[in-house]
């Protein structure tokens, strides 16, 4: 390094990035483009949501608020045991505490609660920020597609268990038509449990 | 010299000395931004921002003017306006074009114009001194030590061009000038524009304002307009600094078609020096005080008495 190569140095680096194009992107013009799983905002589907009250009890700051109350439902069969289930009153994040750890998301296991990449909802008052159930099912409709997973990847445990189950209903079928052959065909009623 | 005259000429020097400045400022703004992969400002005046500077003007007037409690008030209030009037004085005697293109033709030029950009530099230290504030002291203090380090090889470089052309005549100077004056000069201009930055403290010679040290030094307890006054002396001593080498030792106008576009070149070449000045700001950190004191007296000043008796001896051979 001889003597003055780093003050060449530093005027070369700036006039060469002078040269190039900036990489600001204007924001209010340009929205930016999310990549699924961004930590945006927590969106609700609430179909999936038992209220089991996992997320509300991992939130390292309790941000999330549910009220619910207890449904019983009549006995599916004559005589047997009434049916009881909980049915959500209200879910509601308080936007200003969350700190966007995520912990909820992963730890809800019916698949309720998801990342949206949605930025934009400042509000003036604080106390605006707790949104309720329907906000976050409006984001819930904001939640892009996961991304593909990679070739190596795993499958999922979801799709193996479908894939095994429709293969036993396939042998079964065969089986069954291999057994019926030089009988009368029954009147198609094996096309509709084949799945 | 009629009393139109002299009014037209007042009026262009003061539009120069307030258009330019924040010509300079705004080009510092785009290419400092640029220069780091930014864009800088966008949105003032709708074009790439071009009325940014208008927009901070506006926003410096609305301010509180705010004077600190144990100030020397009458100072305190006053060395804005010291910092800033010098450099609009010196642009008088900075000819634009041949034939009397030029605010007010002095006979002592240079003289009168180093005399006068001392000045501009007594305001920072009454601000610095006035302001009752540690850090406002140890700015104005640490300003005064490289005014004196500095002031030095500005004048030896200035006095070697005065040798070359034989006048102290800014004008005559430049009638004089030849082409080859640039290579033998070369050594006097790298001195004096050097030598200028660190007199306004542009970095890598801002230790004297120093943010992350010592707040703004001489600035700190400065508030809304009188705070925009001492910028906009900042980037009025860029305009200077720059048009002065460009005069001293790179022709003013001298280049095709003087008679005509004379002004043209004069303006490119201290828009080209008023780009060193930022492109420096950019590239390099700041000098340690200790370590600008060291460059002023064991590089500046050796190197500009070198000049001089380059100067000195090719004068002697040609005459």
């Amino acid at each position: 390094m001889s003597f003055g190569s780093g003050l060449a140095k530093g005027l070369a680096v700036t006039f060469r990035a002078m040269t190039r194009r900036a990489v600001t992107q204007q924001y209010p013009e340009n929205l930016p483009s999310l990549p699924p799983r961004t930590r945006g905002v927590i969106g609700l589907f609430e179909e999936n949501c038992t209220v089991c009250m996992l997320c509300a009890r991992e939130c390292p700051d309790w941000c999330i608020y549910i009220d619910s109350h207890k449904e019983t439902a009549p006995p599916a069969a004559p005589g047997g045991r009434e049916r009881s289930r909980n049915v959500l009153d209200r879910f509601a994040i308080d936007f200003s505490l969350c700190m966007y750890c995520g912990i909820c998301v992963e730890v809800c296991p019916f698949d309720a609660l998801f990342w949206s990449p949605e930025f934009e909802y400042a509000e003036t008052d604080i106390r605006e920020l707790t949104h309720e159930r329907e906000k976050l099912r409006e984001w819930m409709w904001t939640v892009p597609e996961p991304p593909p997973l990679t070739e190596a990847a795993v499958e999922a445990k979801e799709l193996t268990a479908a894939r095994r189950a429709a293969e036993r209903a396939a042998q079964e079928q065969e089986q069954e038509q291999g057994q019926e052959q030089g009988r009368d065909r029954p009147a198609g009623d094996e096309t509709g449990e084949s799945r | 010299m009629d009393l139109l005259d002299v009014t037209l000429r007042v009026v262009a020097v003061l539009v120069a000395f307030l258009v330019l400045p924040l010509l300079v400022g705004q080009a510092e703004h785009k290419v400092m931004a640029h220069m780091q992969g930014r864009v800088g400002p966008m949105h003032a005046g709708g074009f790439h921002g071009w009325a940014q500077l208008v927009a901070d003007g506006v926003k410096f007037a609305q301010k509180e003017d705010t004077v600190p409690a144990g100030a020397d008030r009458r100072i305190f209030q006053l060395a804005p306006a010291v910092a800033l009037v010098p450099y609009c004085v010196v642009l008088v005697a900075i000819p634009l074009g041949p034939g009397g293109l030029v605010g007010q033709v002095i006979d002592a030029g240079v003289f009168f114009v180093l005399a006068v950009l001392g000045i501009g530099i007594l305001g920072q230290l009454m601000g610095g001194w006035a302001s009752n504030n540690k850090y406002s002291l140890l700015g104005g203090m640490r300003t005064a030590a490289q005014l004196m380090a500095y002031e030095l090889p500005l004048i030896l470089a200035a006095a070697s061009v005065v040798m070359a052309a034989g006048t102290l005549s800014l004008t005559g100077i430049l009638d004089g000038f030849q082409w080859w004056w640039v290579p033998w000069q070369l050594v006097g201009a790298f001195v004096f524009f050097t030598a200028g930055i660190a007199e306004l403290h542009r970095p890598p010679f801002d230790a004297p304002i120093a943010p992350e040290e010592i707040v703004f030094g001489a600035f700190t307890e400065y508030s809304g307009l009188r705070f925009a006054l001492f910028l906009l002396a900042e980037y009025a001593g860029i305009v200077v600094i720059s048009a002065l080498t460009a005069v001293l030792f790179f022709g003013g106008w001298h280049g095709p078609f003087p008679d005509q576009l004379g002004w043209l070149w004069m303006l490119l070449k201290t828009g080209a020096l008023c780009f060193l000045v930022i492109w420096a700001r950019v590239a390099w950190p700041r000098l340690r005080a200790d370590q600008i004191q060291k460059f002023a007296w064991t590089v500046l000043v050796p190197l500009a008495l070198a000049q001089i008796a380059l100067t000195g001896v090719v004068k002697v051979v040609i005459s």
